[in-house]
This record gives C-alpha cells, sequence and structure tokens, in this order.
C-alpha cells in the first residue's frame, strides 16, 4: 500500500516536473518569437528611416529643418514641393527620365531578346561573353570615347546619347536573365513548330517568346529601374533640356547647398515611382536582383 | 542581327578606343589631334602618380569593409527572416527599398542626417551629451561613413541572396543532427555555414565588383573630398576624364582599373571552382 503511494507521489512530481519542464519550454519559445520580432522590426526600422526621414523633411520649412528640435513637430508645409515644380521645371526633368527609361527598355528588349535566345539556342557564345563582360568593366571606360563619339555626330546632350547609354546596363542585364530563361525552355516544342513549317523568327515569337514573359517581365522592370537611378552616364550626356531627375536633384545640391527641404522634396519626387513599383511587383524585382547569384 | 551592331559601336569600339588614347596624350582638342607617347601614361601611373596609389587602396579599404559588413549583417538577417512569421509578406518588401531607390536620392537624404549642424545624428549626439562629429567633412570620417551608407543601401542584397540560398538547403542532415543531439548553435556551425559557403562566395563576388565601382553614393556625398579622403579610383577616373580632360592619362587609367575588376573576378571564379561549384 505505502509503495503504491510512494509510486503515487512519484509519478506525480515526475508529471509535476515534466509540465514545468513543457511550460518552461513554451516561454522559453515565446520569449525567443518576442526576440525575433524585435530584431526583425529594428532591422526593418533602420532600412526605411532614411526614407521617412526624407518624407518627414519634404514637409518641413528651412526653420523647422534648422533648428532641429522636434522630429515630428512641425507645421507640415507643400512649398518645397511648389518650389521644385515651379521654379525647377521638375516637370521636364520627370518626363526627360521616363522618356529615356522607356525608351531605353524598350529597345534593349528588342535588341536583347533576340540575342539571348540566339546565344541560347544557337551558342554564339562569344556575343553572350561580351555582353557578360559588359557587366564588369566599369562603367566609367565607356564613357570618354561616348563622349567623343556623340560628341563628334553633334549628339551631346540629346535623348539619344542617353537612350544609348543606358542601354548598356538594360541590355546585358536582359541578356544575363534571359539567356538561361531560353536555356531551361524544352527544345521539343521549337522543333516541332519548325517540323510544322515555322521559320526560326516563327517558333521564336510563337513559342519561346510567350513562354518567356515571366522572365522578360522581371527584366523589363530591372532595365527601367537602372535607367530611372542612372547617374554617371546623365552626368556626363545629358544637356540642359534633357537632364534626368538625378542629375537634376545634383545640381539642386551645387546650387543651393542650403534648401534642405527643396532637396528632399526632389528626392522624394524621384524615390517614389521606383518605391512604388517596388510594393507592387516585389516578386519579379526579388527574381531579378538576384538573378545569376543563385544559379550560382 | 541589330544586337551585334550595338555590341560593336557601343561596348567593343569604345574599350578599343580607351586602349587606343591609354598610349596617347589628348585633351580632346580638335585642333591637336592625339599624340603618340607609347607606355608612358602606364608608366607614369604606375611609378608616380601617388594620387592613383592612394585611390586604389582607399577603393580596397571601402570595397573590403563594405561587403565584409554586409555578409555578416546580411547573414543575420537572412536567418531572422528564414522560414514564416507574421508579416513576411510586407518585411520582404520592405528591405528591397533600399536597393531599388535612386542613389543620388539615398545621398540626399543621409547627407541632410549627416550635416554637422541640422543633421540628425549630431541632434542624437547632442542629446546625449556627446561631442558633434564632422562626419562627411572629416578626412577621418569621412570613408567609413560612406562605408555605412553603402552598408545600409546593400546589406539587404547580401540577405537575399543568402536567404535564396538557405532555401535551398537539403533537409537530411538537419533531421540527423537533431537525432544526434545538436544544438541550434551546433547545427548553425556545422551544417548551416559550410552549406552556405558556395552562396557567400557568389554574393561576395557580385557585390565587390559592384562596390569596386561606387560611384554614385560617393560623387553626389563628398566628390572624392575632403582633400581626396574618400577618392576611389572610380572618382579619380572620373576627375581626370571628365574635370582636366586628360584623356590619355584618364584612359590608361581606365585600363587599368578594369585589370583589377577582371583580375577580383578571375580570382572569385578560380575559388568557385575549388569548391566545385559551377
Amino acid at each position: 500500500m505505502a509503495e503504491i503511494i510512494e509510486n503515487d507521489q512519484l509519478s506525480r512530481a515526475q508529471a509535476a516536473r515534466q509540465t514545468e519542464t513543457a511550460s518552461q519550454l513554451r516561454t522559453r519559445r515565446t520569449v525567443l518569437a518576442a526576440l525575433r520580432y524585435l530584431a526583425i522590426l529594428i532591422v526593418v526600422f533602420i532600412l526605411v528611416f532614411p526614407f521617412a526621414w526624407m518624407l518627414l523633411s519634404s514637409f518641413k520649412n528651412q526653420i523647422d529643418i534648422t533648428t532641429n528640435r522636434n522630429l515630428l513637430q512641425f507645421t507640415p508645409t507643400l512649398q518645397n514641393y511648389h518650389n521644385v515644380f515651379q521654379q525647377q521645371n521638375y516637370l521636364q526633368y520627370l518626363f526627360n527620365s521616363f522618356l529615356v527609361a522607356l525608351a531605353s527598355t524598350v529597345l534593349s528588349l528588342v535588341l536583347g531578346l533576340p540575342a539571348a535566345y540566339g546565344i541560347a539556342r544557337f551558342h554564339a557564345n562569344w556575343l553572350g561573353v561580351v555582353l557578360l563582360t559588359a557587366r564588369i568593366i566599369p562603367g566609367i571606360t565607356f564613357l570618354v570615347p561616348w563622349y567623343i563619339i556623340f560628341g563628334r555626330l553633334g549628339l551631346l546632350g540629346s535623348y539619344w546619347a542617353l537612350i544609348l547609354s543606358h542601354m548598356l546596363v538594360g541590355l546585358p542585364f536582359i541578356a544575363w536573365v534571359m539567356i538561361p530563361f531560353f536555356e531551361s525552355l524544352p527544345h521539343e516544342l521549337e522543333e516541332s513548330a519548325r517540323i510544322d513549317g515555322a521559320t526560326h523568327f516563327g517558333a521564336f515569337f510563337r513559342i519561346a517568346l510567350p513562354l518567356a514573359v515571366p522572365g522578360i517581365i522581371t527584366a523589363s522592370i530591372m532595365a527601367f529601374i537602372f535607367s530611372w537611378n542612372n547617374f554617371m552616364f546623365s552626368l556626363v550626356l545629358a544637356g540642359d533640356d534633357t537632364r534626368t531627375l538625378p542629375i537634376a536633384i545634383f545640381n539642386f545640391l551645387s546650387y543651393s547647398s542650403v534648401d534642405w527641404g527643396g532637396l528632399m522634396a526632389a528626392a522624394v519626387v524621384i524615390t517614389l515611382p521606383v518605391l512604388v513599383m517596388t510594393l507592387f511587383v516585389q516578386r519579379y524585382i526579388v527574381a531579378g536582383l538576384t538573378a545569376g547569384a543563385t544559379k550560382g | 542581327m541589330p544586337a551585334v551592331i550595338f555590341v560593336l559601336l557601343m561596348i567593343i569600339f569604345p574599350v578599343a578606343y580607351t586602349l587606343y588614347l591609354s598610349l596617347h596624350e589628348w585633351s580632346g582638342s580638335a585642333i591637336r589631334p592625339p599624340q603618340w607617347v607609347g607606355l608612358d601614361n602606364y608608366v607614369e601611373l604606375l611609378t608616380r602618380d601617388q594620387r592613383f596609389w592612394d585611390s586604389v587602396v582607399r577603393t580596397f579599404q571601402f570595397t573590403i569593409a563594405a561587403v565584409a559588413i554586409e555578409l555578416v549583417l546580411g547573414l543575420g538577417v537572412a536567418l531572422l527572416i528564414n522560414g514564416r512569421f507574421l508579416g513576411q509578406g510586407i518585411v520582404r518588401t520592405l528591405i528591397l527599398l533600399p536597393m531599388v531607390a535612386t542613389p543620388v536620392a539615398i545621398a540626399m537624404a543621409w547627407l541632410l542626417m549627416f550635416e554637422p549642424t541640422v543633421g540628425l545624428f549630431n541632434g542624437i549626439l547632442r542629446s546625449l551629451n556627446l561631442p558633434p562629429q564632422l562626419w562627411l567633412g572629416s578626412k577621418d570620417q569621412a570613408l567609413p561613413s560612406l562605408i555605412l551608407v553603402d552598408v545600409w543601401q546593400w546589406m539587404p542584397m547580401m540577405a537575399l541572396i543568402l536567404l535564396a540560398g538557405l532555401s535551398t538547403l537539403p533537409e537530411e542532415p538537419y533531421e540527423a543532427a537533431r537525432v544526434d543531439g545538436a544544438n541550434g548553435w551546433q547545427r548553425f556551425i556545422y551544417l548551416t555555414l559550410p552549406l552556405l559557403v558556395p552562396t557567400m562566395v557568389t554574393a561576395v563576388l557580385l557585390r565587390s565588383i559592384d562596390a569596386l565601382k561606387t560611384f554614385d553614393i560617393i560623387y553626389t556625398m563628398t566628390r572624392g573630398g575632403p582633400g581626396f579622403a574618400t577618392e576611389t579610383i572610380n572618382i579619380y577616373a572620373y576627375v581626370e576624364s571628365f574635370e582636366y580632360f586628360r584623356l590619355g592619362s584618364a584612359s590608361s587609367l581606365l585600363v587599368v582599373f578594369f585589370a583589377i575588376v577582371l583580375g577580383i573576378s578571375l580570382i572569385f571564379v578560380q575559388i568557385r571552382r575549388r569548391w566545385g561549384i559551377h
């Protein structure tokens, strides 16, 4: 009898210990999960903060920025945006940026897609090597010759100079994304199309291209963003009327280094389209940014 | 194919022309054509140009520091956001922002935060009763400040690539390790890290090539200054070409720069081969 009671007590004690460790484990897990969320929050805060700072400052007048006392207490003003668009001709620069980014992306696709297809299918390897090396060569290497060539052709400061130079980034990138994509498409589809009487071009347009749409979207978005963000090429090749937004902002800085509110408003104007785009096409941008990296 | 024409005109010809110019002396003048000087530009650059060598050292300091910090932090962030959690979609979108945002705009925001009198950083220092700093205005702090911006901008890229690498890791070794009683730290040291090495090599290669060529944030934030304190090879090449118009010596500088970038890429490719990755 005593034994049984003892046993019973023992197992109860065991059970108690077990539930204790189980609940301890649960608290430990909860704490860990909470810490993880805290860490994630801190990371996100640090990454987003400069944008928030930019946006806040763009609504502050010069006094609120320079007194620097309150981060959030200020009377919001749209004056900075008014200045940027009314006095600084930013609508023109905005238009220039869109035009150049759009044209260089479209032209890069028109040239790049058949090239990538050709490289993938017919092993035009030298072209592939050149295009991939172009990604490694420092962009400034091209600038001196272009500057001279465009100067000779009277194209310096024209949209064409900007579009062609931005294609140097867009075209190799499109090839970089699309060559593996076309290589991964099964040969048989195009072969059966060829047997049915399609030309190489027909097989490309009707079979390969439609199947490659996800890759094309990724490549176009990235090419557009690269052009939109491009600074160095435009700095040298743009003229007064063809100036893109990054150059306009840079000049803004050199002329009036004191007008922080205006500068931040200009920075918001150029950043906003890319950020909004990112929110909608996040998946494709991840694919674009990691293209080539994950395949090893 | 039109792509071939583009490649010939916009890529191959300019590279050939740069090689040609690097053997000449020319200020871009139409009246006075390029003068043949043989290898003089290279000799001058490599043996007598202290400013060039300083810029090489700075470029490597910038690249190594930035990429190393990005690798460590990026790995941490990748592990942190690997696996499911509430709000995962929005977090993975937000970490993209520093990479896709226009560098010039980012530079402006950081410029305001670094600003010694009205900037945020000195505001924080003052409220903590610490002495304010010059940041970009100081010869010693300018390069580290730029490295900070680069880390902020590109750490997410590391995290993104490593995250993709993490998701391809096989499950079996982890199950075996768990059966053997390995704890989380041991699994990280003996499994995750070694398995992730190929991805890390690739990520470091991609980041290094871009970091060596960093132009936008440096030129817009410091223009290579104060003095030459943040003048990297790329900035020096730009100044030689488009501020001094010494096109011959600038071209030789560009050829050397390209050789450096290419050399580093090839070293990484060799490392990848050694590790048996293709």
